[in-house]
């Protein structure tokens, strides 16, 4: 096997599943909580903008629910966790030869249009995992691990519009 | 009895640590299984790849049959785990949004670091444009105030809500699981081979 095709060796899905889940389990053993990530960015935009002008944060109903005088608000759980969510994927990439700077796109768009899309698709995200209150990863998985409603609603929806959609997103992959 | 933290077994004082720790094997996980690939994980959308479909419902039948086997065993009060209120409205407007994000990124943010742990400069657009889309958020607050805090049902589970035993209702979410491998594995046979 040539060691191109080494790096592109990915794990077993479900070792990996089995994995994710007990990483998962550990979490709400350990912390209560389950695991996220849309979390640390709302942490970070809502640093940025205290950061910016303190008042704007502070009498925005939304900002001021995350403001507090003794805490930062990138002191969070979420954010630490981020951090490490980081560093994990660098290791996992550095042990596997996966580690270069590219664009990762089908040959049948440009480059530009996929960075444009995948940028409209951030915004998105940003966007709906605020009305979820958590994206994939805090309001889908580790909703459904405690068999939230809240939980299977967000995977449902993110999913099921995924695939009504799909069609008309189909040049950026297929 | 877990939760550990929560049932002041271990310091409060220690939790940025794990934090850091566990979402360190979060991301190396997620990494070792293709995450970092928007095109492998687009690929559970038109049937060339449902490695998000395998990866995600595993876990997810893993740590629910595991935390309330913990739960049963005396080893883990359930009661005392967090439970994110379901605010009907809000949520499926989030989850469509999310939906369509999913399929014009490619990423979703937990996978969207991953990529950009590993030099990817889509996964890194994909990020700041979560940032803009946070902000936005934010800033248009006013707007979708009302929509925001409509219909919560507070923190309910999905066997609570109907009523169904959670054992046979994490029975059934296993058979189901079972079945959409069993099923997508045969689809993925019939569909085109995408190079990626």
């Amino acid at each position: 096997m040539s060691t191109q095709d080494r790096s592109k060796q990915y794990m077993n899905p479900y070792l990996a599943g089995v994995l994710l889940g007990l990483v998962l389990l550990l979490t709400f053993y350990i912390t209560g909580r389950g695991l996220g990530a849309s979390g640390a960015v709302k942490s970070s935009v809502v640093a940025a903008v205290d950061a910016v002008s303190h008042s704007h944060a502070t009498g925005s109903k939304y900002y001021s629910q995350f403001i507090s005088d003794d805490n930062h608000p990138l002191n969070s759980w979420l954010v630490f966790e981020v951090l490490g969510v980081f560093a994990g994927a660098f290791l996992s990439g550095a042990l596997a030869g996966r580690l270069k700077l590219k664009v990762e796109h089908s040959p049948k768009i440009s480059s530009r249009t996929r960075l444009i899309f995948a940028g409209l698709g951030g915004l998105f995200f940003g966007l709906g995992s605020q009305f979820a209150r958590g994206c994939t990863s805090g309001a889908a998985l580790s909703g459904m691990a405690v068999l939230s409603l809240g939980g299977f609603l967000a995977m449902i929806f993110i999913f099921g519009t995924g695939y009504v959609v799909a069609y008309f997103f189909r040049k950026l992959w297929i | 009895m877990g939760p550990l933290i929560t049932n002041g077994i271990i310091d409060p004082g220690w939790n940025n640590y794990i934090a850091l720790l566990l979402g360190m094997a979060f991301g190396f996980v997620l990494e070792s299984a293709g995450f970092s690939s928007s095109r492998k994980l687009a690929g559970v959308f038109y049937g060339y790849d449902f490695v998000v479909l395998k990866v995600f419902f595993t876990a997810a039948v893993v740590s629910v049959i595991g935390i309330y086997l913990m739960g049963h065993l005396g080893w883990l009060d359930i009661s005392k785990l967090y439970i994110q209120p379901a605010y009907v409205q809000s949520t499926i407007v989030g989850g469509v949004i999310m939906g369509i994000g999913f399929l014009m990124g490619g990423f979703c943010p937990g996978t969207s670091f991953t990529g950009v742990a590993i030099g990817k400069i889509d996964a890194m657009v994909f990020s700041v444009g979560m940032f803009i889309g946070v902000l936005i958020f934010g800033e248009l607050y006013p707007l979708f105030e009302n929509l925001y805090n409509a219909g919560n049902l507070g923190y309910i589970t999905i066997t609570e809500y109907f009523g169904i035993q959670p054992g046979i209702f994490i029975l059934g979410l296993t058979v189901v699981a079972l079945v959409a491998f069993y099923v997508t594995a045969i689809i993925q046979q019939k569909v085109k081979k995408v190079d990626y």
